[in-house]
């Protein structure tokens, strides 16, 4: 096995692939100019060129492709959110996602594992039933289970009684799962590349140039570039873009933990989640255990992570999986999470009028990468809204048309 | 673990404070327009700079205004709220509540 690994690497047959064109110069227009290059923005140009045709298109990213939160997520990917316009959504993404390694040549070891939130009182598990009949009536799998049931599935939590929180049923999600999340951003980026959208990594967007309401192109480190349209997908940067746009958008920049432990044999093929306890985990091919939980408790431009924050965490997980106790933490990071107080994203239309937003992905965005790429791209290059994006429009806030998805997005992901 | 430094009860751990979001002026809710009232309860400013914010020492329920870098979390000066607010404000009621459903026609 090792030498036939050898003569696979020297061989000639199988030359090393390059994920994307080097770096050349800025060209001195384009026709869509995309800010931010984590899996939000290179989706949405990859699906520009694949659907629509259009490959004049550059992606600026001022730091290296999937370095925000598109490589610093948990991965979690599901559709059992709360309302039918968010499950209808997030429910396409997994479609997409499912035959994505196949569409893009690229493994991103799509890995179906079942999603299990934990019901510790009994306003929970009202709040699960109401999204199981949601989920059901849209066609997503979605099961309340009670406490025996839950004990077959996910048979490695404590269900005793005598703590701080017992369990009391839980709401099953079989289509639950989780991916490398690099690998999408690199798949992404990869296959447009193929198909001529540049990518500029190192080069960060300052400005951006208007002239009678309409963008004319945007200003970087690296000089000034024209262009017909631009859409920004920043993440924790929103903010600071839409300030160079013309608008305030409504959203708070909070930094989003996790934290894994070192590699340990496959116990756990669920997903684990309590909104109560503040607490996700799950176990990557690796063996280690990706683990999560709330947003800090104030906002912050930084990519700091805290002790207070795997405190807390780690007495809940406690609590659930005791026999962790010995286990060693092995890296944790923070991402920066754009956050709305609704728990739902922004896609769509600007005041400035051919610059478009996909924002407010907050700590729930990595799953609609697919969907969000897909129809963002549609829209630039139609300047139709397509009717599966219109509800996340910025403008809700101004109608009082808010989607609520607290009780489906806080902690879950 | 950060040290907050209460006006009230000196410097205390963060974790016994609550954030309560930027120092904003007030529209009156009865007079403004919906776009001036979604802007204050819905629109942020969320700048990278030092910014003035609401916090609660939780304990005693005491707010406070703190000054805050908001790249580097850096906490600049801690004041009691009449340092900014030397006057009251009044939000007199309208003169009679609009029935349910008065407004739309
Ligand atoms: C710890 C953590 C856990 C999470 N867990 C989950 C999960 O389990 N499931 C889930 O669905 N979601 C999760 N999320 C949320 C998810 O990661 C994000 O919503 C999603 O990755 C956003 O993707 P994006 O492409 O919009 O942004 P990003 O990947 O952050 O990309 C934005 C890019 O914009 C660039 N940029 C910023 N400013 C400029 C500028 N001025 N000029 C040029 N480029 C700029 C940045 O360098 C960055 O690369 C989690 C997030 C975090 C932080």
């Amino acid at each position: 096995m090792p030498f036939g690994l050898l003569k696979y690497g020297f061989s000639k047959k199988y030359p090393a692939r390059r994920h994307f064109a080097p770096r050349g110069d800025l060209r001195p227009s384009y026709d869509v100019v995309i800010i931010g290059g984590g899996g939000h923005g290179l989706a949405t140009a990859y699906y520009l060129a694949k659907e629509h045709g259009i490959t004049n298109v550059a992606v600026l990213d001022k730091g290296y492709i999937g370095g925000g939160n598109t490589g610093r997520n948990t991965a979690i990917i599901r559709s059992n959110y709360l309302t039918p316009e968010g499950v209808r959504f997030y429910d396409e993404s997994i479609r997409l996602f499912r035959d994505l390694s196949q569409e893009l040549d690229y493994n991103i070891l799509y890995s179906e594992r079942g999603h299990v939130t934990l019901a510790h009182t009994d306003a929970a598990l009202r709040t699960m039933r109401w999204r199981v009949e949601v989920n059901k009536h849209l066609g997503v799998a979605s099961e309340l289970v009670l406490r025996d049931e839950l004990a077959r599935l996910v048979p490695q939590i404590n269900l005793s009684e005598h703590v701080r929180y017992p369990v009391l049923g839980a709401l099953h999600h079989p289509p639950g799962s989780i991916a490398r999340h690099d690998a999408v951003a690199w798949g992404y980026g990869g296959a447009a590349s193929r198909m001529g959208v540049e990518i500029h990594q190192k080069t960060t967007v300052t400005d951006i140039l208007k002239k009678n309401g309409r963008v004319v192109g945007v200003v970087t480190d690296r000089g000034a570039v024209a262009c017909a349209k631009t859409v920004q997908a920043v993440a924790g940067d929103s903010s600071l873009i839409a300030k160079m746009a013309g608008f305030r958008a409504p959203i708070l920049t909070v930094p989003l933990q996790a934290c894994v432990s070192q590699p340990l044999k496959p116990f756990l093929d669920a997903i684990v989640v309590s909104g109560s306890l503040h607490v996700y985990v799950s176990q990557s091919d690796r063996g280690e255990l990706v683990m999560g939980g709330a947003t800090d408790p104030y906002p912050l431009y930084s990519t700091r992570p805290s002790l207070e924050f795997k405190e807390g965490l780690m007495a809940h997980i406690l609590e659930l999986f005791p026999f962790l106790a010995e286990v060693k933490l092995l890296r944790q990071w923070s991402g920066m999470a754009d956050m709305t107080p609704d728990f739902s994203p922004i896609m769509g239309l600007t005041p400035l009028e051919n610059h478009y937003i996909d924002a407010g992905w907050g700590t729930w965005g990595f799953k609609a990468t697919p969907v969000a790429g897909k129809r963002m791209a549609e829209l630039v290059a139609t300047g139709e809204v397509p009717g599966l994006i219109e509800p996340f429009r910025l403008s809700r806030f101004r109608e009082f048309k808010l989607l609520g998805e607290k009780g489906a997005a806080s902690v879950g992901h | 673990m950060k040290v907050l430094n209460c006006p009230l009860n000196g410097p205390r751990n963060i974790s016994e404070f609550a954030y309560g979001g930027e120092v904003e002026s007030h529209p009156d809710p009865h007079a403004c327009s919906d776009a001036e009232w979604t802007d204050f309860v819905f629109f942020e400013n969320n700048a990278a700079a030092v910014v003035r914010e609401w916090w609660c020492h939780v304990a005693t329920a005491y707010w406070f205004i703190a000054e805050r870098d908001t790249t580097t979390d850096e906490i600049v000066r801690t004041y009691p709220a009449s340092e900014a607010f030397t006057q009251r404000m009044e939000f007199p009621a309208p003169a009679r509540a609009p029935a349910r459903g008065e407004d739309k026609p």
